[in-house]
């Protein structure tokens, strides 16, 4: 079971829904580990759609299990990759080629679908147009409000700030722009008063 | 009268204090006994000689001292000013909102001369003489929000209108109540407010969106919101909070009264003509209890407001834990006699 | 909608006959003043006063935003209307003194878009005049679609590809030129926003064509028509005197109760902050509910209103004042 459902929250928290096939001149996919069984539906659902589809996929910890399944989609395109940062110039340059009509689909870790959600709106893409699936690790892209560092795949609250060694709390509060939480000094008030840190969600 | 401009800080040695002209015109924010969110919206109409509500940007002794002090921030943190790049002509829109403002309002102090594009800019207080080309952003040393903002008392959110939403697409924050504009910058409406307790849920806004959206041009409207902060420290940032927070573990029963402050913003809105965007001053006015309680009514009413908050509240504005401190301090300004209502003493 | 819409005193400088159905409007301050400056997509909302009657007709700004002299529209001749444009054609003169509202736009332009692309149908181009001297002062990318009947009737069409032959293309019905909307979605770059103004007919078109090639909803823009901001008189009754006040067309309950010396409640007078809500104790008719305030279900009950922006249609009403 790679699904999680992430409890109520507030506003600026991103919520994610099912991918599901739309009517566009071009379908642009990019998925990191998990995520790839949201494509691999999607694909089902949609006959037809992995022809014009360009799939930009990053196994991480997966290794080559579903790597291999999406190969057998046969997309018009495929780029697996090792990370994000390494696949980030090929995306930009999917995009700035791209028409109206392109549909995006994002699957997987909410900070991969943070950051390609980022390079897609600064494309010209409406935020609500662009269309996500949590898949996988619930791990968090934190910022330090700080030192405005980012720390990667953050799972437990609190955490130490990768950049400042500041003992941060983990907020619900989200910025779209950062692709990113925002993580506040927990011990501020009583230095040094720092809680145990606990896995997410538990 | 002529404005006595003050040499104070808000930081460090905090050296700022009222004087009994700013005490008696301070915004007391409660117009009755009690508190609770509401869409306490009201047209920006001059009312009250002399009050904060009679001019449009209300210009007052700490002006000088304020906008040093926001130089001061800028200067360890630019990312307090950031426009993102569609928002300049909304930038030059408020370049005009606030010029025609202050040199209308306060014409011994600004001076603005016109001719068609060529604009020529007097700030006596600050001693900033200018000519520049409207709407030719090469012809000022910086952007125009940033330029006019560095002139003007309070926090400015630039709002853009789009999808039935605003979007808080720029901004100058050096005086906010704990909320960052480099985190912010790009949310929507709902999104910006998303960690404020119980207004969601009442519905407040939904109404105030709605409101603002149809806000029109020539017509701004402007409300109060107020919260608590120890020291007179304009830059209760959440970047520097690991540097201020500990400050709240330094009231004593005894000196609550001269460091415990009462922080009220005047927000206000208006449309701006050429980007069709909105501008939302945001101006904070701080007030030290032993100075509220110099005015009866006051003091009676601030020991019942707070005391009688909703605990979500009192958490939220980040006074929970001296609370008590703070209510047993007012309580002996209390006497139980009723108050007149509105915000203004008696 | 009219949250303290202001208005602007002015005379009539220039009528123009652009050509069999469509005529230009200028208008100046009648105290010598400048005009604000406004929005391209803007629209103003004219005032006539027609013998007993008052109309509010709102029209497309078509001037250049950044000109403080004057504000123009064009008005076509429509013989079916409730009558503003036919008033407009027949007895608007130079030297007219008029009122007008202050600028608002429900049509604006989307600032971050890397292309406008824009869709006009006949008198649609209005809107589009003005903003398009608004992107050709500020370097802005923009295409004009513009759909005309004959040449004779394509107003501003000449000067517009004359101007701006690159980004200006005309299309004549009586030619059967159409644009190929599928073809023009499919080709933008990403970014670009779509704008169309026009009969009803071409608007349904282009947002139906637009979403079948997958144009998210965010990047097509159109102009929504006002809904009229006045209404039918009314008499309201309050409770407490049994006293009767009548609301004029062209006022709100609100005006009417104050013009009458009853001190009611207000704050935001746009239906938004509550302030001025008041129960209702009987009633014979129905509400036009216009605020953002009461729910759904307080404005189907029928037993609150908002007297600053809300309306009554019937025999009678009774509040409780
Ligand atoms: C459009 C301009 C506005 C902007 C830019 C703005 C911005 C903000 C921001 C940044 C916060 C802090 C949120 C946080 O904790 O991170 C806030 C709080 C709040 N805002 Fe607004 N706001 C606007 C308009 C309004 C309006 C019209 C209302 C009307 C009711 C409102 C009600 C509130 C309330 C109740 C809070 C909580 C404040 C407290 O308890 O101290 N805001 N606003
Ligand atoms: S006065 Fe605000 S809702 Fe009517």
């Amino acid at each position: 079971m790679t699904r999680f459902q992430f409890p109520k929250s507030i506003a600026s928290r991103p919520v994610y829904g099912r991918l599901t096939a739309r009517p566009g001149s071009a379908h642009l996919m990019v998925a990191d580990a998990e995520g790839a069984e949201a494509l691999l539906d999607l694909a089902a659902a949609a006959p037809g759609l992995m022809e014009r589809a360009h799939v930009i996929y990053l196994p991480k910890t997966t290794g080559a299990t579903y790597a291999r399944r999406l190969e057998t989609l046969s997309p018009a395109q495929l780029y697996i990759g090792p990370s994000y940062p390494a696949a980030e110039p090929r995306l930009r340059k999917a995009l700035s080629d791209a028409h109206m009509g392109l549909q995006v689909y994002l699957a997987g870790t909410e900070g991969l679908m943070g950051q390609a959600m980022r390079e897609a709106i600064e494309a010209g893409i409406p935020a609500g147009a662009i269309q996500t699936e949590h898949r996988g690790s619930v791990a968090r892209r934190m910022q330090c409000v700080h030192c405005k560092g980012i720390t990667e795949d953050v799972t437990t609250d609190p955490f130490v700030c990768a950049h400042c060694g500041l003992n941060l709390f983990v907020r619900d509060h989200y910025s779209r722009r950062m692709a990113a939480f925002q993580g506040v000094c927990i011990d501020a008030e009583d230095p040094g008063d720092v809680p145990p840190s606990k896995e997410l969600y538990s | 009268m002529t404005i006595q401009f003050k040499d104070e800080t808000f930081h460090d040695d905090y050296t700022f204090r009222n004087s009994p002209w700013a005490i008696q015109r301070f915004p007391f924010p409660f117009h009755e006994d009690s508190y609770m969110y509401s869409v306490n919206l009201e047209p920006h109409l001059s009312l009250r000689p002399g009050s904060v509500f009679e001019k449009t940007f209300d210009v007052d002794e700490h002006y000088i001292s304020e906008m040093k002090d926001r130089a001061r921030v800028l200067a360890n943190d630019p990312l307090r000013c950031q426009s993102l790049p569609h928002m300049t002509l909304a930038g030059w829109d408020l370049v005009e909102l606030i010029m025609e403002a202050k040199a209308r309002d306060y014409p011994d102090l600004f001076e603005l001369h016109r001719d068609g594009d060529h604009w020529h800019w007097i700030n006596k207080p600050l001693g900033i003489e200018q000519r520049f080309t409207f709407l030719d952003d090469s012809t000022l040393p910086c952007g125009p929000m940033e330029y006019i903002t560095r002139q003007a008392q309070g926090d400015f959110a630039l709002l853009d209108q789009r999808e039935e939403n605003l979007w808080m697409d720029a901004g100058m924050v050096t005086t906010q109540a704990d909320w960052s504009l480099d985190f912010d910058i790009g949310m929507n409406f709902y999104e910006w407010h998303a960690p404020v307790p119980l207004a969601h849920e009442m519905g407040v806004f939904q109404r105030a969106l709605k409101f603002l959206l149809n806000l029109q041009q020539g017509a701004p409207y402007r409300r109060l919101n107020w919260t608590m902060t120890v020291n007179p420290l304009l830059d209760t940032s959440p970047e520097n909070y690991h540097k201020w927070g500990v400050q709240k573990t330094e009231l004593t029963p005894e000196n609550v009264g001269q460091k415990q402050y009462l922080r009220v913003e005047l927000q206000s809105f208006f449309r701006l003509p050429r980007s069709n965007a909105l501008v939302f001053p945001i101006r904070c006015y701080l007030i030290r209890l032993e100075d509220v309680v110099s005015v009866p009514k006051w003091g009676r009413r601030l020991h019942r407001v707070l005391r009688d908050l909703p605990v979500e509240l009192a958490t939220y504005k980040g006074f929970i834990r001296n609370r008590p401190m703070i209510v047993d301090f007012l309580s002996a300004y209390d006497d139980g006699a009723p108050t007149s209502p509105g915000i203004f003493p008696d | 909608m009219s949250a303290g819409t202001r208005k602007i005193d002015v005379t009539v400088t220039d009528v123009v006959e652009v050509n069999e159905l469509v005529k230009r409007f200028r208008f100046e301050r009648s105290d010598g003043g400048e005009m604000p400056t406004f929005s391209g997509g803007a629209h103003t909302v004219v005032e006539m006063r027609d013998g007993d009657v008052t109309r509010l007709n709102p029209y497309s700004l078509m001037s250049d935003p950044r000109d403080r002299r004057a504000f123009t529209i064009s008005v076509r001749r429509d013989e079916a209307g409730r009558g503003g444009s036919l008033y407009m054609h027949r007895q608007v003169r130079i030297g007219d003194r008029m009122v007008l509202s202050y600028p608002v736009n429900l049509f604006a332009l989307d600032l971050r878009a890397k292309k406008h692309l824009m869709i006009a149908g006949g008198i649609g181009i209005t809107p589009f005049l003005a903003q398009i001297k608004q992107l050709s002062a500020t370097g802005g990318r923009f295409e004009l679609h513009y759909s005309v009947r004959t040449a004779a009737l394509g107003s501003y069409a000449g000067e517009l590809a004359g101007r701006f032959p690159a980004n200006v293309h005309v299309y004549h019905d009586d030619q059967s030129q159409v644009i190929d909307l599928a073809r023009l979605l499919d080709g933008q770059p990403l970014g670009t926003h779509l704008y169309v103004c026009g009969p009803k007919g071409m608007i349904d078109w282009v947002i139906r064509t637009a979403t079948d090639h997958g144009w998210p909803a965010e990047a097509v823009h159109y102009e929504e028509f006002l809904a009229p901001q006045s209404g039918k008189p009314f008499e309201v009754t309050l409770a407490s005197t049994g006293r009767v006040i009548t609301v004029g067309e062209h006022q709100s309950m609100l005006e009417a109760l104050e013009a009458a010396g009853v001190d009611a409640p207000y704050l935001c007078r746009g239906g938004a902050c509550g302030q001025c809500e008041t129960d209702v104790v009987r009633h014979e008719g129905h509400f036009i509910h216009r605020d953002h305030w009461l729910t759904d279900d307080q404005k189907t009950c029928g037993k609150k209103i908002m007297p600053c922006v809300s309306r009554f249609e019937g025999k009678s009403l009774v509040i409780d004042r």
